[in-house]
This record gives structure tokens, C-alpha cells and sequence, in this order.
């Protein structure tokens, strides 16, 4: 935060061209000096890679995210959005890339990196013997918060997320639903400079998930950034202002959301890009009432 | 109707050996092993038929009604073990209820234990081979008890579903099973003393023939005796059993399809609890959950309950009362070692310690801390206990010692052992009968090893104080606590530094390793 110095301009490697941020991406992220660089992209993701046996998930994904930004992630079932983005938060360790938070090697400096990200991953359990006022407590004071903060912010993300009343309820008892919505202030309550959230709307209802975009939207006019994976282009379209497609463990394409969907709906582009569509005529007996 | 439903569970047993060859070398062994059971359930009929006539009829009907109550309870503690044919499944179909019932009755019996139960009960006239008309009976009362297992199995299970299927009651009744397990000795002995004497035998089987388990199997037995009354009476009460348990399954089942069980039964809280009283640091939050869930969680609710048990067992198995003075030392070695798979019984959810800057050490210093305070005070009480018990007062310093050195050392090896290696383990709620496949190379290595550390570090302790204790002498034992408290605090401390700095360097892999078992 507080390092004085300019940002060295020159960008060797290929930026790509569409993302926000041209000419920062440091190639050497001085492992001696920590502290978050102003000006650095919020994160940057440098030629990941990751294989589980014999199938390659991720296969050199290079990545920009600039500060500021609603970032979504799309792509099909298997493209590699959960592995990627667990790489990106230190949950997953990549066989080979870098990870950069705000100019800050990830996997080289763990403990200052986490600090400033706020994570939501999906496909895992919570400590689900806790309560809902428990388990963000938890989450706070793991961040080493002092007790008075996470007191005050555990009331104020339960009530913006709607769980003031369930607060006592142990979270296994808790809906589908609900346990995004906790597990949601659990990555908001250190207040991250990044929040990376793993398909945060799935099983959500329509109301909390309007009350969620509008908590995530405040929090990116405040300076955060936020990175969200979805499978609902419809929702990517409308709430994230960047977007970059996702398949076979390749980025198919990455910029502003208007650049991306080059005048049509990110679906069509999606579709077009990712390809796969089977057209419905085989099912013509599906015609029961055509009489 | 039956025939499908009969098919469908033949199709799925199938499907399921396709999975993988070790499915089929399972099944292969459980049928060798129902095999077995079979060979010898007919050989003990044929045998029994050259048994004098009360204590054939009294070993048939125990024999018998303990194979109705095993049909009719087990399946309530191993909810869920077999539920390829659950009826839930069903709702979507527009079956008549009927069918239904008839066509699950009829399939419940394929399978191993089934098919055992269900020819060994015909065969049961081979017992009566020199009395026709009681070899008849017989016949009929076998096919009756095996209506009454597979009915009464599936009426226990369907009426109760909505009970069991809360995950506290589950949670309860899985432990509590366990308990058997533990006395299984001591429990043995004492019925082994009552049935010892035939007179407790036929006491029992009396009252047992009259019961809803007991009456198919004492049809023969009265036949035989021309007790034409009683046969009756029996028979009577056996299809009445029948017809109550196909109507109590027929209206749980309406219930069950109309109104889908829940997990229901909500649990609350109120306040932070430990959260609010322990430091607020990263370590006092890990030990916060850590205190929580050793009271929440009953896995490790089973760890403090085996630890007022084990005075116990040692009492039963040396009256004398000497072998008492080792459930001290024990129990602190249980509970310093409960914490060695940590990590696993964390699953997945250890993402939320990975995903925060928190180091390896405040992960382990913070579990450490509940289970050293609990193995403290539990093997305090229990070796204060035992000396009292056995009027040794002399042996104190020497056995708290011990347990002191023992629950330092196990604390300082599972902190490494737990950070080292995850291997797949009961989730909270889940039956911890079920066993998990992949489990068992991974768990008995990294748990026989530690063991075997453990040991090699306790032994300079334990050595000191079985001497103290053995020759009556104070000096020894009092050293036997000093060296105890010394060495068990520089295991400790050497294994959280090597155990955190584990988890710093490969807490990512630990987590993907969890997460491929799901």
C-alpha cells in the first residue's frame, strides 16, 4: 500500500489485448518486498496449469483482472473455472504459473496474499457444527481481526445477507441457500481488496440474490474487485462489467463484457464460441398435445 | 408388479459389481460367508433333531427370535446400508400401494443375509424328521418367521424413518451402538452365567414363544407335544404379527410418499459460546471450534465416552485389582491421540483455515490446546479414581506421571500424524458402521506408525513409573512425573513445529486429497 515507487511500464510478455489494464503485468514480482503494488491489476494469472492424472483441467490460462472490476468467468461443465479459480486463491497448488494479487506472488508470500482475498469456493463443506454467528466469527478472527470488529461486522454481514434470524441455527440445518449466503459474509467479513466467489448464486432465491449483486456492486463502487463464476450468462451479462469465456481449460476470450459479446447477447457468443448446440427436431413424439 | 421390482434390485446388485472387481470380490466373500453360515445353520437343524424334545424346542425358538429382533433392529442403527429398493424412490410412480408392499417384501430377501435366513427357516422341519405333523408345523412356522423378518424389517424401518432420519436422533443411536461393542466382554460373560443353567434357557424360551419374535418357531414345538391349544394360539399370534406389520408398513408408507422426511429437528444455539470466551486470535478461534465440536460432533463425543469405560473393562478383567491402575495412563493416551486425524475429520471444510493467513502452528496449538485440557483433567479423575480403587496412594506421582508423558507425547505425534496424512473418514452424521472404501491401506499405516512413535517416546516414562509402581517406590515415581512432564513437553513442542510447518507446505495438497474422496 504504501511503497512510493512508479510502476515499471515495460510488459514483456503478451497482454492480452482486450483486458482493461494494458502495460502492468509485472514479469518479476519481487519476492522481498510484499506489499501490494498500486497500480498492479487486483489479480493476474500467468500461464496456469494444473493436471489431475492424466486429464490436463487447466491448461495455461493467462488471466487479467484489473482493480476495480466485476469480473465474471464463464464456461461450460469441466472448462476448469473451480480449479482455476482455486488456484488463484491458494487452495490448489498449480504445476506451473503465477499467480499475482495486486503485484504480490500468491503462492511465494501465502499468508500477506490471503489477507486480501476473500474466498467462496464451491463443491466444499463449511464447519457445519457451528451456527451462522459462529461460523463467521470464526472466519474473522482466523483473518486476526479483534474481537470488537468481528463482533460489529458479523451483525452487519448476517443482517445484509438476511440471516439475522437464523444467526443460532447451526449451519448443517441450514438450506442450500443459506449456507451460500453464509459462506458469502464469512469471505466478506476481513474486507478483502479481492473477493473471488465460486457459482455464489446457485440454489440462491431471486430476492437474495438481487440483495447479494447489490452488496457486491457497493463493494466495487467502494474500490473492490470481484471475480464471479457462473453458468447463467444472463446474470454475467447484466452484473459484471469484464468477462472472459472459459473451455477445455483455455480462455476463449476475455475483456469487457461489450467487447466480448461483440454486439450480441453473451449467450449467443458463448454458444458460438464454445460451440456443442443439438438442435431439438429429433424429439418430434415430445408433441403430445399437437392435436 | 414383484417381478420388476425383483429385476430391478438383480439389475442394480449387477450394476454395482460393474463398478469395480473389488465390488465382486466383496460380494464373492459375503456369499462364501453366507455360505458358511448356511452349511452350519442346516447341519445344528439336522443335529438338533437328535436333541431331546424341550431343549430342541427352547434352542429353536432363541435361535429363531434372535434373527426376527436382528431383521427388525439392525437396519434402524444401519439406516440407509441397504437402500437400493427405498421406497422414497418410488413417489414419482404411480404405483398401487399393494404392489408395493408385496414387491419390496419379496426383494428384501435378495441378497446374502436373505437368502440364508430365508432357507434355513425351511429347513427347519429337518429338525423334526422323527415327528411328521411337527415337521409340517415346522414348514409353516418358517415360512411365517421369514414373513415376519423381512415384514417387520421393512414396518420398523418405514414407521421410524421420520425419526431416524433426524440427524440428531441418528447421530445418538449410532453412538450409543457402539456401546455394545465396548462391553461386548463383560456382556458375554453375564450371559454366558444366566444361560449357563438350562433351567434360564427354558425360562427364557417360554416367554419368548409367546412373543410376536418367538411364535413362528414354537409351532413345531407344541405340535410336537400335542399341545394342540398352544399351537394354535401361536399361530395365531404369528399371523396377526404379520398382518400388523403389513398394515403399520402400508400406513407409514402413505405417510412417508405423501410427506417426504426431513432432516428436520433443527439445532440452535444461542450466543458465540467458546467463541466468545477464548482468546481472540487465530489459535483461540481454532480451539473455540475445536471445544465446540468436541461437544457437537460425535465423533469425538465417542473419544470422552470410551474414557469413564476403560476403568471399568480393567475392573471386570482383573478383579483383584492391580490392572485397574493402567486406565489412567490409557485414557490419556486415548484422548491425546483422538486428535491424530484432525485434518480428515475436517474434510473439506478445512479450506476455511487454507483460504486465511493462518500458520500450520496456531492450526495445531489450537487443537492441541482442547484435547491436552480434556486429556488433563479426564486422566487426572480417572487415575485419582483408580488409586483410590485399588488403595494405592503410594503409586500417584508415578501414574499421573504417566498419563501426563503419555498425553504430551500422543498430542506431539498425532499434531504431525494428522497434518501428514488424510485419508477418507466418517462425516458427522453418517453411520459410523458404514466403511469407506480406500480407507483402510492409508488409516492403518499412518495409525500403526504413529502408535509405534508414540510409544518409543512415552516408553522412558512409562518404564520409570511401572517400576515406581511395581516396587512400591516413591522416589522413582516422583521422577517418573518430572521426567513425564519434560520429555512430553519437548514432544509436543517438536511435533506442532514439524506438524505446522507440514501443514504450511502442503495444506493445498491435504485439501485436493479430500476433495477427490467426495
Amino acid at each position: 500500500m504504501t511503497t512510493p515507487d512508479a510502476v515499471p511500464p515495460p510488459a514483456p510478455g503478451p497482454v492480452p489485448g482486450l483486458s482493461g489494464a494494458p502495460g502492468v503485468a509485472p514479469s518479476t514480482a519481487a519476492p522481498g518486498a510484499p506489499s501490494p503494488r498500486p497500480g498492479a491489476p487486483a489479480l493476474a494469472l500467468q500461464g496456469l496449469w494444473r493436471r489431475f492424472g492424466d486429464k490436463v483441467a487447466v491448461a495455461g490460462i493467462d488471466l487479467t483482472i484489473p482493480s476495480g472490476s466485476f469480473y465474471g468467468l464463464v464456461g461450460p461443465n469441466g472448462a476448469g473455472k473451480t480449479t482455476s479459480l482455486s488456484m488463484a486463491t491458494g487452495l490448489l497448488r498449480p504445476d506451473a504459473g503465477t499467480v499475482l494479487v495486486h503485484g504480490v506472488d500468491l503462492w511465494a508470500n501465502p499468508v500477506e496474499v490471503k489477507r486480501m482475498l476473500g474466498v467462496l469456493p464451491d463443491g466444499v463443506r463449511l464447519f457445519d457444527r457451528l451456527t451462522g454467528a459462529q461460523l463467521v466469527t470464526y472466519a474473522g478472527l482466523l483473518q486476526g481481526l479483534d474481537r470488537a470488529t468481528v463482533a460489529a461486522r458479523t451483525d452487519d454481514l448476517l443482517a445484509a445477507v438476511g440471516l439475522s434470524d437464523d444467526r443460532d441455527t447451526l449451519v448443517v440445518d441450514y438450506s442450500a441457500g443459506m449456507t451460500k449466503k453464509v459462506a458469502l459474509a464469512c469471505a466478506l467479513v476481513h474486507a478483502p481488496r479481492v473477493l473471488v466467489l465460486d457459482e455464489p448464486f446457485e440454489a440462491v432465491d431471486p430476492v437474495s440474490a438481487a440483495n447479494i449483486r447489490e452488496i457486491l456492486h457497493q463493494y466495487v463502487a467502494g474500490g473492490g474487485t470481484v471475480v464471479v463464476s457462473s453458468h447463467v450468462m444472463d446474470l454475467v451479462q447484466r452484473m459484471c462489467d469484464h468477462v472472459a469465456v472459459i473451455a477445455e481449460g483455455h480462455v476463449l476470450a476475455a475483456g469487457t463484457v461489450d467487447e466480448v459479446r461483440a454486439g450480441r447477447s453473451l449467450e449467443e457468443r458463448f454458444v458460438e464460441l464454445v460451440g456443442g448446440r443439438i438442435t431439438g427436431e429429433g424429439l418430434a413424439w415430445l408433441r403430445t398435445s399437437s392435436d | 408388479m414383484v417381478a420388476h421390482l425383483v429385476r430391478l434390485k438383480l439389475t442394480l446388485l449387477r450394476n454395482g459389481l460393474r463398478r469395480s472387481p473389488w465390488q465382486v470380490v466383496g460380494v464373492l466373500l459375503g456369499a462364501l460367508y453366507g455360505l458358511s453360515v448356511l452349511g452350519l445353520a442346516l447341519a445344528g437343524l439336522v443335529g438338533l433333531g437328535f436333541v431331546e424334545m424341550p431343549l430342541r424346542g427352547d434352542l429353536l425358538v432363541l435361535v429363531g427370535s434372535l434373527v426376527v429382533l436382528g431383521w427388525w433392529l439392525i437396519p434402524l442403527v444401519a439406516f440407509g446400508v441397504d437402500a437400493t429398493l427405498d421406497p422414497r424412490r418410488f413417489v414419482t410412480f404411480g404405483l398401487p400401494r399393494r404392489y408395493l408392499v408385496v414387491g419390496l417384501a419379496v426383494s428384501g430377501l435378495i441378497g446374502v443375509p436373505g437368502l440364508v435366513t430365508a432357507l434355513s427357516a425351511l429347513a427347519t422341519p429337518l429338525s423334526w424328521w422323527r415327528e411328521p405333523a411337527a415337521a409340517v408345523a415346522a414348514l409353516v412356522g418358517g415360512v411365517l418367521g421369514v414373513l415376519t423378518c423381512t415384514v417387520g424389517a421393512r414396518a420398523t424401518t418405514t414407521v421410524l424413518a421420520p425419526v431416524i432420519g433426524r440427524r440428531r436422533v441418528r447421530e445418538v443411536v449410532a453412538a450409543l451402538a457402539i456401546l455394545p461393542f465396548i462391553f461386548l466382554g463383560p456382556i458375554l460373560d453375564l450371559v454366558a452365567d444366566g444361560v449357563g443353567s438350562v433351567g434360564g434357557l427354558g425360562a427364557a424360551a417360554g416367554v419368548l414363544s409367546w412373543s410376536p419374535v418367538g411364535a413362528p418357531w414354537a409351532l413345531a414345538p407344541a405340535v410336537a407335544a400335542g399341545d394342540w391349544a398352544g399351537a394354535g394360539l401361536r399361530l395365531l399370534i404369528a399371523v396377526a404379527t404379520i398382518v400388523l406389520a403389513v398394515r403399520a408398513w402400508s400406513w407409514a408408507l402413505d405417510r412417508t410418499l405423501a410427506e417426504p422426511v426431513t432432516a428436520g429437528g433443527e439445532s440452535r444455539a444461542r450466543g458465540l459460546g467458546w467463541f466468545g470466551r477464548l482468546p481472540a486470535t487465530p489459535t483461540g478461534a481454532v480451539a473455540a471450534r475445536a471445544a465446540t465440536y468436541w461437544v457437537r460432533d460425535p465423533r469425538y463425543a465417542i473419544a470422552v465416552a470410551v474414557v469413564p469405560v476403560l476403568p471399568l473393562i480393567l475392573a471386570f478383567m482383573s478383579p483383584d485389582g492391580g490392572g485397574v491402575l493402567v486406565a489412567g495412563p490409557a485414557a490419556a493416551f486415548v484422548l491425546g491421540w483422538s486428535i491424530s486425524a484432525d485434518v480428515a475429520y475436517d474434510g473439506t471444510a478445512f479450506w476455511t483455515h487454507l483460504a486465511a493467513p493462518v500458520r500450520g502452528a496456531a492450526d495445531r496449538w489450537g487443537r492441541v490446546v482442547v484435547a491436552g485440557v480434556l486429556g488433563l483433567v479426564g486422566s487426572v479423575v480417572v487415575v485419582v479414581g483408580t488409586v483410590w480403587y485399588a488403595d494405592r496412594w503410594d503409586a500417584l506421582p508415578a501414574l499421573l506421571g504417566a498419563s501426563v508423558g503419555l498425553l504430551l507425547a500422543a498430542l506431539g505425534c498425532s499434531s504431525v500424524v494428522s497434518a501428514s496424512v488424510v485419508y477418507p473418514v466418517q462425516q458427522p452424521g453418517e453411520n459410523p458402521f458404514g466403511t469407506k472404501q480406500g480407507s483402510s491401506a492409508a488409516a492403518f499405516t499412518s495409525q500403526m506408525v504413529g502408535f509405534a512413535v508414540t510409544g518409543a517416546l512415552g516408553a522412558p516414562t512409562a518404564i520409570l513409573a511401572v517400576l515406581a509402581v511395581v516396587r512400591e517406590d516413591a522416589l522413582l515415581g516422583w521422577l517418573a512425573l518430572v521426567v513425564g512432564a519434560v520429555l512430553g513437553t519437548v514432544v509436543l513442542v517438536a511435533g506442532v513445529r514439524v506438524g505446522g510447518s507440514m501443514l504450511d507446505r502442503r495444506g493445498p495438497e491435504l485439501l485436493q486429497r479430500m476433495r477427490s474422496f467426495t
